[in-house]
C-alpha cells in the first residue's frame, strides 16, 4: 500500500484519548462486519477441515488429483494469457482515434455483464454439434466442428477462454489507468534517446508498469482460484466431470453430496497455492507502493 | 508505412470487436428465435420474434411467474450493498486516511488479506454461519457478503483518492473546534463525492451480476433473485432456451446501463486507485 500521500500535517487538537476514541468510533462498523462474516467463518472453515482423515479422503477421491490439476492449468494459463492480452490491449486503446475510444466502450461489455448470462453464452455457442460455433466453422469455412464438451482439452480451452473474455476489459482498464500516469516528458526523453517501438516498450514502458503488473497477475490469480461460475456455467465439468476445479468440486461435495467438512478439505487444500500467492502480494504492495 | 500501420489498427479493432460481440451476439440470436426447443443452426435469425421477451415480460411461464419480484430483489441486493460498502468504506478510509494513528498501516493491510479469500472458499462456512445468525433465506444475507468483499476495494479508492483534499481543510476545521465527525460530514464527504459514486456502482455491479452466494443463500420464492431463477432453467431437460436467454438479457441490462451511465466516474476511480508507481 501507499504510503498514502504524505504524513501528516495536522497536530492532534485534544487529548490522544479522544482521538483514538474517534477512530475506533469510525473503524467500529467494518470491524464488526469483518469479525462477525469473515474472521469467524474463516475460523469455522478451518475448524471444519482440521480432521486428518478429511484428507485421506480426498486423495482416495479418484477425481480429486484430476481436479487439483485443473485448478493449476486453468489458473495458470487464464491468468498469464488474460494479464499479458490485457497488457498489450491497454496500449491499444492509448489511441487517441475516436473509434478505439468508442471500441473501448464496447470492449468493456463482458465487465458489466452478470455472471450467468456471460457464461451461459459460451456454453451454449460451443454445445452439441450444432452450436453457433460450429454453424460459422460450416458457413464460412466449411469445416465440420468437434462436439467441443466431449473433449477434455477443448472443453477446459472453451472454459479458460471464457473466463480471459469475462474479466480481461477489468484487467486493460487498470493497465490502461497505469499507462496514462506515465508523464509524456518521459516518452519525450527516450524519443530523444532514439527508443522506439519494441524498444520503447521494453526499456520504458514496462519496466515502469512492471510492479503493476506483477500485483495485478497475483490478484488476479488468487481471484481465479476461487472463480465458479467460469467453470460450472461453460463445461460445467464436461465431459464426465473431467474439467471440474477446487472451487466447483468443493462447492457440489458441499451441498450437493452435501458433505461441508469434505468440500471444505478440498479448498483448504489449495493454500499452498494460495498463502505464497498472498505473502507475495503483501510483500509487494509493501515494498514498491503501489496502489491497487 | 502510415497505412499500413492504419489496417493493422483496423484489423486489431475488427478481432477485438468480433472476440467480444460474439458470445453476446449468440445470446440475441437464442432469444430471438422463437423454437424453443432446439437451436436451429442459423447465423442470422430467420425471422425476427421476440415473443420470448413478451413472455418474460408478462410473466407468462411458469418458471417467470415471479420474475418482477426476482427482478425488485435484485434491484434490493445491488443498492442495499452500495449503501452498505459505500458508508463503511467511507468511515473506515476517513479513519485510515485523515487522523493520526501509528497502527493504522497494520489495519491497512489487513483489508488487503480480504481480497486474497476467494469468495467461493468462504461460501462453504459462510452459508452455515447465517444459518446460526438466524439469517439463511434472507436477502440481507448476500448484501452482507457483498459489503464485504466490495468495502477493501472501496477502502484503498477512498484512501488514493483523499489524498487529493488537502489536510489543511481539516486543520482549519479542527482549529474552528469541529468534531471529527463534523469534518466528516461537512468537508470529507461532499469533496469525496465523486470518488464516492465510483465505489458505490462497483459495489451495485458487484452484488447484481454475482451468482453463487445468491444461489447458496437463496431459497425460498419470496428471497429469490433473477440469477437463482436463471440457474432453475437448468434443472429441467426440456426448457426453452429462448425464454432464458430473453431473461438473461433483461436481467443484463441494468448492470450495463449502469456501467455505460456512470463510466466517467468508474475510470476516473480507477486512475486514481490505479499506479502511481
Amino acid at each position: 500500500m501507499r504510503g498514502a500521500c504524505r504524513r501528516f500535517a495536522s497536530r492532534t487538537i485534544g487529548s490522544q484519548g479522544t482521538e483514538l476514541a474517534w477512530i475506533a468510533a469510525f473503524l467500529l462498523p467494518y470491524i464488526a462486519v469483518l469479525l462477525a462474516f469473515l474472521l469467524y467463518p474463516l475460523a469455522w472453515a478451518l475448524w471444519l477441515g482440521s480432521t486428518p482423515s478429511l484428507y485421506r479422503e480426498l486423495i482416495d477421491d479418484p477425481r480429486y488429483f484430476p481436479t487439483a490439476l485443473n485448478t493449476i492449468v486453468y489458473v495458470g494459463i487464464g491468468t498469464n494469457v488474460t494479464m499479458f492480452m490485457a497488457l498489450l490491449l491497454s496500449g491499444y486503446f492509448m489511441d487517441r482515434n475516436r473509434w478505439i475510444k468508442g471500441l473501448l466502450v464496447l470492449f468493456m461489455l463482458p465487465w458489466a455483464l452478470p455472471a450467468i448470462p456471460a457464461f451461459v453464452a459460451w456454453h451454449w455457442m460451443f454445445v452439441g454439434r450444432f452450436g453457433f460455433a460450429n454453424s460459422l466453422l460450416e458457413q464460412f469455412f466449411d469445416i465440420e466442428g468437434p462436439i467441443w464438451f466431449n473433449s477434455y482439452v477443448l472443453a477446459l480451452g472453451i472454459d479458460i477462454a471464457a473466463t480471459v473474455w469475462k474479466w480481461m476489459p477489468f484487467w486493460t482498464l487498470i493497465f490502461l489507468a497505469g499507462r496514462m500516469a506515465i508523464p509524456q516528458e518521459i516518452y519525450d526523453a527516450a524519443d530523444v534517446d532514439g527508443a522506439v517501438g519494441i524498444r520503447r516498450f521494453s526499456y520504458v514502458t514496462f519496466p515502469i508498469l512492471g510492479n503493476l503488473y506483477f500485483v495485478c497477475t497475483l490478484l488476479s490469480a488468487l481471484w481465479s482460484i476461487g472463480e465458479y461460475s467460469g467453470v460450472f456455467f461453460v463445461s460445467g465439468g464436461a465431459p464426465a466431470h473431467s474439467t471440474e476445479v477446487l472451487a466447483t468440486y468443493g462447492i457440489h461435495t458441499a451441498f450437493t453430496v452435501g458433505d461441508p467438512p469434505l468440500g471444505m478439505a478440498a479448498m483448504i487444500s489449495a493454500l499452498p497455492l494460495l498463502v505464497p500467492l498472498t505473502i507475495l502480494l503483501m510483500r509487494r504492495v509493501r515494498a514498491n507502493e503501489v496502489q491497487l | 508505412m502510415n497505412t499500413f500501420r492504419r489496417i493493422g489498427k483496423i484489423a486489431i479493432g475488427i478481432v477485438i470487436a468480433v472476440w467480444t460481440l460474439l458470445p453476446i451476439y449468440n445470446m440475441l440470436l437464442i432469444a430471438l428465435d422463437d423454437d424453443a426447443a432446439e437451436y436451429s443452426g442459423n447465423i442470422f435469425p430467420v425471422e425476427w420474434s421476440f415473443e420470448s421477451f413478451q413472455v418474460v415480460w408478462s410473466q407468462d411461464y411458469w418458471y417467470l411467474e415471479h420474475f418482477w419480484h426476482q427482478f425488485g430483489n435484485s434491484c434490493f441486493i445491488g443498492f442495499t450493498t452500495m449503501v452498505v460498502t459505500v458508508s463503511i468504506g467511507s468511515l473506515a478510509s476517513f479513519a485510515l486516511g485523515r487522523m493520526r494513528w501509528r497502527y493504522s498501516w497494520v489495519f491497512a493491510n489487513a483489508t488487503l488479506l480480504t481480497y486474497a479469500v476467494p469468495a467461493s472458499f468462504l461460501a462453504i462456512p459462510f452459508v452455515s454461519i447465517m444459518h446460526r445468525y438466524g439469517l439463511s433465506d434472507s436477502l440481507w444475507s448476500v448484501v452482507i457478503a457483498q459489503a464485504m468483499f466490495a468495502t477493501p476495494y472501496a477502502i484503498l479508492i477512498l484512501r488514493q483518492y483523499g489524498c487529493l483534499v488537502p489536510l489543511e481543510l481539516d486543520d482549519a476545521a479542527r482549529v474552528d473546534g469541529a468534531t471529527p465527525w463534523q469534518i466528516f460530514q461537512r468537508i470529507y464527504l461532499p469533496l469525496m463525492a465523486p470518488a464516492l459514486v465510483a465505489v458505490g456502482t462497483y459495489a451495485l455491479l458487484l452484488a447484481w451480476n454475482e451468482y453463487l452466494y445468491q444461489f447458496l443463500l437463496l431459497s425460498s420464492t419470496e428471497s429469490m433473485t433473477v440469477a437463482v431463477a436463471l440457474d432453475q432453467f437448468f434443472d429441467s431437460d426440456e426448457a426453452p432456451w429462448n425464454y432464458m436467454m430473453a431473461t438473461a438479457i433483461v436481467y443484463a441490462m441494468p448492470p450495463i446501463a449502469t456501467y455505460y451511465a456512470m463510466r466517467h466516474y468508474m475510470v476516473a476511480g480507477l486512475t486514481m486507485g490505479g499506479v502511481k508507481g
